[in-house]
């Protein structure tokens, strides 16, 4: 098997705040190999952006605390100088954001914003990155690049502008794309294109690619692993496939039933999980879903390991259900039909 | 553009034409009585009076009053019947007083109007940070006034030394080094309190370009933080101190820094409308309105094109 391209192994990431300690993210380990697509599904506030951000340093700040570690290239991405970070960013993992209208900068027109990102990590003239940015929105899909490159970004559509932030992103060829809820922000229709878009130049880029979002509907064609986050905690990873026809975490089957569905009857009112997702400072004891959760018994004060408990090899879970009563009786919540116990 | 250009400019005029009327409606009518009696000053003679009122036409129809009026202000026929001096003249004279007073706090507020925003930014929350913020605030409530009273008696009177020449006017065209000494007070003095008041407008926008999505993606680029700075946060920052400043300088050009002007007897615009007050002059009061508002309207289309410049959302295509 091949050397994994990124190690992420309990990764914490606390915020100081005047109200407390803010616990973003606490022990999230995983691996990313390279041509990989793993994705990071949960709430706001589960900690996958932190996450993602954390990786890239973007998190880095005084009352930032960081346990665990990110090894990237034989090194600690969590250790290394800010100056360090900067060769990273952007030339080894490029991101792209959720929201393409707020994203670049306005100012600026689109050609010279891709350029700036060539040239903060290759010797490349004027002329010669703006040669690559044409290149560059030619592969994203932008029509008539030669003259787009130097429109300003009020005169590119959403969807138009997500591109060229993918082409930013993409523009040192970087081994490692982070994409924070890149669809979230765009109408339905681009949404798939740009999955599908992401999914084709990983290929051509020979990139592994983190993909971030709350609709286990976004990643489900293209990823490859799935990691479902919770209150800061990955409470299910495994297969793709695995997490999809055998979820383990009444969360996740929450998330499934909360995808609109058109192969099924229509339930009367699309599923919802119950509640809002805990405090970050003063989070329940136990497992941190139990509040939540139609199934929880008393077991559940007591948090349960992330570790494997169905035949698949490497499907994960947090919880302390009874597989074969899970399998029995996740039916109803994944369909949609119902937020009670069975 | 060039539409963009001809549309402001008709505009431009039209607002001055307002401001002319504005003027008619609060000087000869607004305040009742006789407005020739006002107009001809404190100590004019009953003739004086007749013929002013022959001569501006208060004796007709509103219209023909205001006609009169334009006529005068604009043929450069506006006297001041209390000391017999042509307005336009003394305006033209005190004009170069003051717009050496101007460009040179103008330039000087700016520069450490900006050094003041970027630094007390960038060290947000740190002990230089709080220092330049007492200072700032101490010199936006230190009134001119007596800001430079104190300084003319420190500087110019002895007080501590007498370095800086005690006020008064020099022309550039004599002797450029004594008009850049006698200025050199009146400048700091005037351009203290916009220092303050821009490093702290400055300083907020500065703080709210930083959380913006851009300035993140700008990081994620790998770009160095001093290039993140000044390309992406300091660019959109500055746009709304470029109006500030465009309007500011105007006012001061237009004759605005009356207690500077004042304070340091520099012979300025504004020391010609304060005295005007003190006589109860009206006639010079009406020409600097009209002047200031010139410089106002004028500033105002030129801030309007740098913007174009600036943030090419609002540029005409």
């Amino acid at each position: 098997m091949a050397e994994p391209l990124l190690e992420v192994e309990d990764l914490s990431v606390h915020f100081a705040t005047e109200d407390g300690l803010v616990r973003a993210v606490d022990g999230v380990s995983f691996d990313l190999k390279r041509g990989e697509v793993l994705g990071i599904v949960g709430e706001s506030g589960s900690g996958k952006s932190v996450t993602a951000m954390t990786i890239m340093g973007l998190t880095r700040g005084v009352n930032a605390r960081f346990g665990g570690s990110v090894r990237y290239a034989g090194k600690d991405l969590l250790q290394i100088s800010d100056t360090e970070m900067q060769d990273y960013r952007g030339n080894e993992i490029g991101m792209i954001f959720q929201d393409p209208m707020t994203s670049l900068n306005p100012v600026y027109r689109v050609g010279e914003q891709i350029s700036e990102a060539i040239r903060a990590h290759e010797k490349v003239d004027k002329r010669g990155a703006r040669r690559r940015s044409v290149e560059l929105l030619k592969q994203v899909g932008i029509p008539n690049p030669e003259s787009r490159v130097d429109d300003f970004p009020h005169q590119f559509s959403g969807g138009m502008r997500q591109r060229a932030m993918i082409a930013m992103a993409l523009s040192c060829n970087p081994a490692i794309l982070i994409a924070d809820e890149p669809t979230t922000a765009l109408d339905v229709t681009i949404q798939a294109q740009i999955i599908e878009l992401i999914g084709r130049l990983k290929d051509d880029f020979d990139s592994a690619v983190i993909m971030i979002t709350h609709d286990l509907g976004v990643v489900a064609d293209i990823a490859d692993d799935i990691m479902v986050m919770y209150a800061g905690r990955v409470v299910e990873r495994g297969a793709t496939r695995d997490v999809f026809y055998d979820p383990q975490m009444p969360y996740t089957w929450g998330l499934l039933g909360s995808i609109p569905r058109l192969d099924r009857p229509r339930p009367e009112r699309l599923y919802s999980i119950k509640g809002t997702p805990p405090s970050l400072i003063n989070a329940p004891r136990g497992c941190k879903f139990r509040p939540r959760c139609p199934h929880a018994f008393e077991k559940c004060q007591e948090e349960p390991r992330l570790e494997q408990r169905v035949e698949t090899p490497g499907h994960l879970d947090r919880c302390w259900l009874d597989v074969d009563f899970k399998r029995e009786h996740r039916g109803a919540m994944i369909a949609g039909e119902s937020t009670e116990a069975a | 553009m060039l539409t963009f250009l001809v549309r402001r400019m008709i505009g431009a005029v039209l607002v001055c034409l307002a401001v002319t009327f504005i003027v008619f409606l609060i000087f000869i009518v607004v305040p009742g009585g006789d407005p020739a009696q006002r107009i001809a000053g404190k100590n004019a003679t009953a003739q004086n009076i007749i013929n002013i009122r022959h001569s501006w036409g208060f004796d007709q129809a509103f219209y023909v009053q205001y006609w009169n009026m334009l006529k005068k202000m604009f043929s450069g026929d506006l006297v001041s019947y209390t000391s017999q001096q042509n307005v336009v003249d003394q305006i033209i004279q005190g004009m170069p007083a003051t717009f050496s007073l101007t460009i040179g706090a103008g330039i000087i507020w700016l520069f450490f109007g900006i050094c003041v925003g970027v630094i007390s930014a960038v060290t947000a929350g740190r002990l230089s940070d709080r220092l330049i913020t007492v200072l700032a605030l101490i010199g936006i409530s230190m009134p001119v006034f007596w800001l430079g009273i104190v300084a003319r008696y420190y500087f110019a009177e002895g007080g501590v030394a007498t370095i800086f020449p005690d006020g008064e006017y020099f022309p550039i065209s004599e002797n450029p080094a004594q008009w850049f000494w006698h200025l050199l007070l009146p400048w700091v003095v005037l351009a203290v309190l916009f220092i303050g008041f821009y490093g702290r407008v400055l300083r907020g926008n500065i703080l709210d370009a930083i959380n913006e999505d851009y300035v993140r993606t700008a990081k994620a680029k790998g770009l160095a933080p001093r290039r993140i700075l000044i390309r992406h946060v300091l660019r959109t920052s500055l746009i709304p101190i470029v109006t500030l400043f465009g309007l500011d300088f105007a006012g001061v050009l237009g004759g605005g820094a009356i207690l500077t002007e004042t304070v340091f007897d520099l012979h300025g615009v504004g020391q010609y409308a304060a005295q005007s007050i003190n006589n109860f002059d009206l006639p010079p009061i009406m020409g600097v309105t009209m002047y200031g508002a010139f410089f106002i309207v004028t500033f105002s289309v030129l801030v309007d094109l740098f913007y174009a410049y600036l943030d090419p959302r609002i540029r005409p295509t």
